[in-house]
């Protein structure tokens, strides 16, 4: 028996419809069609300025959008306020209020919607265990260190108990290993009581550890909408190529022949009147007496693996990472290999992935 | 030994000359103040007299002294919770995103740059019988003329509407500055936790402003006994010490009637009520504050 089911909570569909939103000039989000199913975990995924957190706002209602239809639970809500739409929101900066108390902070929302004491103390006490943050009903936000008020911050949004939870970049205040913790204990969150959960991050390891669905946007678009593992192995774009993966995937601009400028060999593309661009993960890479010609410049120990630097042909950069520790030393020549099935390639000019035969 | 001296002696002379001007202009005086109202006033060839606490009992018998305080205590009690809830209500609205907010900001703020005297004869203009402001719009009501400040039950009132309308925009300044110190995003998510906007006002923003509240109200009492050049003005005190406060009496006491034992006696009055009230508000409203 779940708490979930105890509880009888579950997410809600959230649909966008062509959703809009510019200011005079500037055009913010144009034209953002999604569809989040009920319980998942929905990430959006992109650089700074490509309008992520506006598209929350707009769930949210903090904000309205242009032109659009924001769907959730199958109802319009385009026009309604932010209380009125079933969304619980985690804010970057937390947005606790600094005079009151943790458990007054938590039943904020529950006391301006005049919820019955008795159920307010139950809903407390479930999110204060879920949480463990029960030492620290009576402090204020002062009081507490960056993860702590982030748990409070949570359990606000437990309490609310609404079906769709919005959370606009929680970790980014947080050091490296609380981030890590807090990523696991957000995500058992987001099952355990089977919200549907919308979060922005500009993180890429935030979104492939965490996420149903990645919603990859890049200048109020969606470059690419997919489950992780498909972004990963399947970029629509190059952008997507090279804003998923530690380090990003190589993009490496050939010749008309099809091999990279400055290298005798081999052929990695069909040769095309239009550029392409070659894309190979680093860790496809592996060391080989054949295949892609390189100098190493800089090599990187990392423990777990070496990311070595090289520069190929005339001027292209390329990032191999090897398992283990590899001692090659700077300067020297080596030749990398890949599967065929690791080869991804794209126009130069579009980005767009050009298909392969298999 | 002769290093720590030397040291001391340092230490002495750089605070020299911030200690040779608070003693020369607050301290001494204060003391003599204090000293003074134990004396007879010196008159030509009388010398001051020891006389103990002799002038606080003839204070007591004064019956101006008991009409300015009652006059003052009116005034405090009006003035202060005036001025402050209309800054508080002034800072609201120029908050808010609404046209030419520069120029409303602009001009609740003009009261507070212009010199009490000049507001003073502003004033003295709109409440002239006949042709005055006021008279104008009460006119268009039907009433007849009125002299707001030859009349008894008018003239203090028309002073607290010079210092309310003096005070508000000065207040609204602090207001409005704490009010864009708070992060907007509190705002938001309220909204989303389904707080009205009153709930919200009742509940965050009214504790938050909590601090500048304390200040405001600290200044506001010390402006409600120490503000007194428009009634120097517009009333001279009258008619009938209608208009006197504290303040002016201790200036007509001291400086007209030149009986300055009487004028250092209502002064030590004065400090301690200030003294007393200043005491009250940083203990009682002070542990209330939350600080951040």
């Amino acid at each position: 028996m779940t708490i979930r089911n105890q509880m009888n909570e579950s997410g809600a569909d959230v649909r966008l419809h062509g959703v809009a939103r510019s200011w005079g000039a500037t055009t913010a989000l144009s034209g953002i069609s999604l569809h989040v199913r009920a319980g998942s975990f929905c990430v959006l995924l992109g650089p700074s300025g490509c309008g992520k957190t506006t598209c929350l706002r707009i769930v949210a209602g903090l904000e309205q959008a242009s032109a659009g239809v924001v769907e959730i639970g199958g109802r319009d809500v385009t026009a309604l306020p932010p209380a009125q739409r079933g969304v619980a929101m985690v804010f970057q900066s937390y947005a606790l209020f600094p005079h009151l108390t943790v458990a007054e902070n938590i039943m904020f929302g529950l006391k301006a919607r005049s919820v019955p004491k008795p159920d307010r103390l139950r809903r407390l006490d479930r999110a204060v265990e879920i949480l463990g943050i029960g030492h620290l009903l009576a402090r204020r936000p002062g009081q507490l260190s960056g993860g702590q008020q982030q748990r409070v911050a949570l359990g606000r949004a437990i309490v609310a108990e609404a079906p769709v939870c919005l959370m606009d970049e929680p970790l980014s205040n947080l050091d490296a290993q609380l981030r890590a913790e807090m990523r696991r204990e957000i995500l058992a969150l987001q099952r355990r009581l089977g919200i549907t959960m919308l979060y922005v991050t500009h993180d890429q390891t935030e979104a492939m550890g965490m996420a149903d669905q990645v919603v990859l946007l890049r200048d109020g678009r969606v470059e690419q909408d997919a489950p992780p593992a498909d972004m990963y192995s399947r970029p629509a774009t190059s952008f997507a190529a090279s804003f998923i993966g530690t380090p990003p995937m190589n993009l490496l601009k050939l010749s008309h022949e099809g091999m990279v400028p400055g290298t005798g060999g081999p052929v990695l593309g069909p040769p095309r009147a239009a550029a392409t661009l070659a894309g190979i993960r680093p860790e496809a890479l592996r060391l080989s007496d054949h295949g892609i010609p390189a100098e190493v410049t800089h090599a990187e120990y990392l423990g777990a693996d070496t990311v070595m630097v090289c520069s190929v042909g005339a001027e292209g950069r390329l990032l191999a990472r090897l398992p283990g520790r590899v001692a090659i030393a700077d300067g020297a020549l080596v030749h990398f290999d890949f599967g065929p099935a690791d080869l991804h390639l794209f126009d130069a000019a579009t980005g767009h992935r050009i298909p392969q035969p298999a | 030994m002769a290093g720590v001296r030397r040291e001391t002696l340092q230490a002495w002379a750089l605070i020299l000359p911030a200690l040779v001007l608070l003693v020369a202009f607050t301290h001494w005086p204060a003391v003599a103040t204090l000293v003074d109202s134990l004396y007879t006033t010196p008159k030509g060839s009388r010398p001051p007299r020891f006389v103990g606490v002799e002038n606080y009992v003839a204070l007591m018998d004064d019956p101006v002294f008991w009409r300015a305080l009652h006059n003052n205590a009116v005034y405090a009690l009006v003035t202060i919770p005036a001025s402050v809830v209309l800054a508080l209500l002034m800072a609201l609205a120029v908050n808010t995103a609404l046209p030419g907010r520069p120029l409303l900001r602009m001009a609740y703020f003009t009261p507070t740059m212009l010199p009490m005297i000049a507001v003073a004869n502003i004033w003295l203009f709109f409440f002239t019988p006949d042709y005055g402001l006021f008279d104008r719009i009460v006119g268009v009501f039907g009433m007849g003329r009125h002299n707001w400040l030859g009349d008894a039950a008018t003239a203090l009132p028309a002073m607290m509407a010079v210092a309310v309308w003096k005070e508000a925009g000065f207040f609204m300044i602090f207001y409005l500055a704490a009010l864009q110190a708070m992060p907007p995003d509190l705002k938001e998510a309220a909204s989303l936790e389904g707080s009205s906007r009153w709930n919200f006002f009742r509940r965050v923003t009214l504790p938050l402003l909590m601090p500048t509240t304390l200040f405001v109200l600290v200044n506001a009492v010390i402006n409600a006994f120490r503000l007194v050049d428009h009634v120097v003005v517009m009333t001279r005190g009258g008619p009938d010490n209608a208009t006197t406060l504290l303040l002016y009496y201790i200036y007509e006491t001291g400086f007209r009637f030149w009986d300055t034992a009487m004028a250092a006696t209502l002064t030590v009055v004065l400090l301690a009520l200030l003294g007393t009230l200043a005491i009250f508000q940083f203990g009682v409203l002070g542990r209330r504050v939350h600080y951040r």
